[in-house]
């Protein structure tokens, strides 16, 4: 692949990524260790005559990003767990208007400001669940920063084929380590966003979905004049208290992302061929497993990584076939067992072990050794 | 144009109740825009939640109704992603000035161009009367049987003092003024802050025995005075209408067009 080869942080990583998919309207607010993003792009987006602003707060971040969506452009914000929970209001808004965002958390340890500087995995379960009401979600994380590079082009391009939010769920590990990153030229491919082909003068109806389940949009400032609404509303974006309006659009905001799960899961296998223990993992967690796996194999143990970029919605299926080989299975993580439960939800056994820290120290070979030792009759 | 070409009939009827300002405030509106001739296409509305922030599904133009209290921060993404649409941004009081206060404060101190208008009518209608930050002192609301002891705000000071460039009140009574001051504040190149005082008369009317309203309307006729009136001076207590603060500050939109331009000129 030619491109540019860079030494850089997971955040420049981000950043990358989001202008290679088009990225032309960020607004955010600092937060620790998030705050690169913002810094990078409020130099580099105005020389592409992109838009940069800071906003008063993360709520404000959130809506204005929704706001120039909706006048065409691909828009992004950053921020870590505090700004997170302020956001889930403007999330769900997103979801139910069906506005295309890309919102990063680069996760700290929580709850509240708990230990800012610090790396944590706690936010998995407040990215599936923390707007009210049912929805669904996509989640996407990384592992190291080539992979942080595409799955940044992967969340705006997963954010403009479904019309809605797409979480990017880092963490402060990824955010702040540096590797080497291969920015390509040209060769990963974009999708730009659907555009109505209905003329002026035609009625548009912005929420009538196509047989494919996408909704052509038309930007504010078109020739098209229609509403939109955080309301229950039918295809013309009208509020309406009808029961069955209520059921199809529920229904359709679940199933266009549901159903098309095999879509949009995206997941690594590491050693699985023959592997007897499978470690499941995801972001900086991922990389302690997969160095797990290669201790491991040295010493003749038949173990393999299960690698999740995709989080939501869970790839239950490749879990339950992956686990289905294999005898133990160990999930590694840093928070209190939140993909432990999702694991647990495909994998109907006693043979899931969870492998966590949750103190702000980063996770390590040995500390996911210690549990297989014991897990595995070794003792301690 | 007829004023009902610039409204969406199959939104209709309306949710306003009988005597409500709001219908009266959104008329003065259309006509402003109506005579600044902006195409349709052009124009954007936004608002958040509440009575007046229905106003967006009834009126044919591009309409965003979002977030209680987070209009304006939408609306800034509006006017920064596409500079050339005129944005206009009808809020209610607890909207714009509760939960909504600190967008309203950093809209203001960016002077972004979008035009903020507050349909005041001193309660939350919407959620049944409850009071609001613009709720007079000792006046009754659901939630202040005994009457209000949060002191309220003047939307106008509060706009002046956060750096608003275009600062105007009037009522639902005064038709034709609201509509010359909407006119200026949509052509006023800033962030331009317009209160409309609205009667309510099912909720703070009826709360506080002041009748119909077209009792209202009197209210609105006889309490309020133009600014620099000499009845101001004998009774303080009169409302101040007209435009308190008009002039030329550079905008955010304009501001941010020069950082673009020496941004791309660095290459």
């Amino acid at each position: 692949m030619s491109g540019t080869l860079r030494f850089i942080q997971g955040n420049e990583a981000v950043v990358e990524g989001a202008l290679y998919a088009g990225l032309g309207f960020y607004a955010g607010y600092p937060i620790t260790p998030s705050t690169e993003i913002a810094e990078l792009l409020a130099e580099r987006l105005p020389k592409r005559g992109g838009t940069y602003i800071q906003m008063e707060d993360e709520i404000a971040s959130l809506c204005s990003i929704i706001g120039a969506s909706l006048t065409g452009r691909k828009v992004m914000t950053a921020t870590s767990g505090p700004g997170f929970s302020l956001m889930q209001e403007a999330i769900g808004y997103a979801v139910m208007a069906e506005v295309p965002c890309v919102v990063v958390n680069v996760q700290r340890s929580g709850p509240s400001t708990g230990l800012p500087t610090a790396v944590a995995q706690g936010d998995v379960m407040q990215a599936r669940w923390g707007t009210h009401g049912d929805h669904a979600i996509i989640a996407l994380t990384a592992s190291n920063l080539q992979d942080v590079f595409s799955m940044t082009i992967e969340a705006f391009n997963m954010a403009e084929t479904y019309r809605t939010p797409v979480i990017l769920l880092l963490d402060e590990v990824v955010g702040h380590m540096r590797e080497k990153v291969v920015i390509p030229g040209e060769g990963i491919p974009v999708v730009e966003r659907l555009v109505t082909s209905v003329p002026e003068g035609i009625d548009y109806h912005p929420y009538l979905a196509r047989e494919d389940g996408r909704l052509p949009m038309s930007d504010f400032g078109g020739v098209h004049r229609y509403n939109v609404t955080g309301l229950v509303h039918d295809m013309w974006g009208f509020p309406s208290n009808d029961p069955t309006v209520a059921y199809n659009l529920l229904r359709h905001l679940v199933d266009k992302i549901e159903k098309r799960s095999h879509e949009i899961v995206r997941c690594q296998e590491h050693q699985l061929d023959d592997a007897d223990i499978l470690l499941i993992s995801y972001g900086s967690s991922a990389r302690s497993a997969l160095h797990m796996v290669e201790k491991g194999r040295d010493s003749g143990i038949r173990i393999g990584l299960l690698e999740l970029n995709t989080l939501w919605p869970f790839p239950y299926e490749i879990v339950r076939r992956a686990a289905e080989k294999t005898e133990l299975v160990l999930v590694v993580e840093m928070n209190m067992g939140q993909i432990y439960q999702e694991v647990k939800k495909a994998v109907r056994t006693d043979r899931v072990y969870l492998v966590n820290r949750f103190d702000g120290v980063f996770i390590s070979h040995t500390d996911i050794e210690k549990v297989l030792n014991v897990v595995m009759g070794r003792g301690v | 144009m007829p004023t009902k070409d610039f409204i969406r009939q199959r939104f209709f009827p309306h949710l306003w109740c009988a005597g409500c300002g709001h219908g009266v405030i959104m008329a003065s509106l259309i006509r402003a825009i109506e005579a600044l001739n902006l195409p349709k296409n052009n124009v954007v509305i936004v608002s958040g939640i509440g009575c007046s922030s229905r106003m967006p599904g009834y009126l044919d133009f591009h309409t965003l109704h979002t977030l209680h209290g987070r209009a304006l921060a939408f609306a800034t993404g509006i006017k920064m992603g596409r500079p050339e649409l005129t944005v206009i941004v009808p809020m209610g009081d607890g909207d714009a000035s509760a939960i909504g206060g600190n967008h309203l404060i950093h809209a203001a101190r960016r002077n972004i161009d979008v035009t903020a208008l507050v349909l005041n009518n001193s309660i939350y209608g919407m959620t049944g009367g409850q009071n609001s930050p613009t709720t007079p002192l000792d006046a009754r609301s659901t939630t202040t049987p005994r009457g209000n002891i949060d002191p309220a705000f003047d939307l106008v000071e509060l706009a002046k003092g956060a750096g608003a460039s275009f600062v105007a009140r009037s009522t639902a009574f005064h038709t034709k003024e609201l509509e010359q001051m909407l006119e200026k504040a949509i052509s006023h190149r800033g962030f331009s802050f317009v209160e409309a005082m609205s009667g309510c008369p099912t909720y703070f009317g009826r709360r506080n025995k002041l009748g119909s309203g077209v009792d209202l309307m009197r209210m609105f006729r006889e309490r309020t005075v133009p600014i620099g009136s000499e009845k101001k001076k004998t009774d303080p207590s009169l409302i101040e209408r007209g435009i308190f603060v008009d002039r030329a500050r550079p905008s955010y939109t304009d501001q941010y067009r020069y950082i673009t331009q020496s941004a791309c000129e660095e290459h």
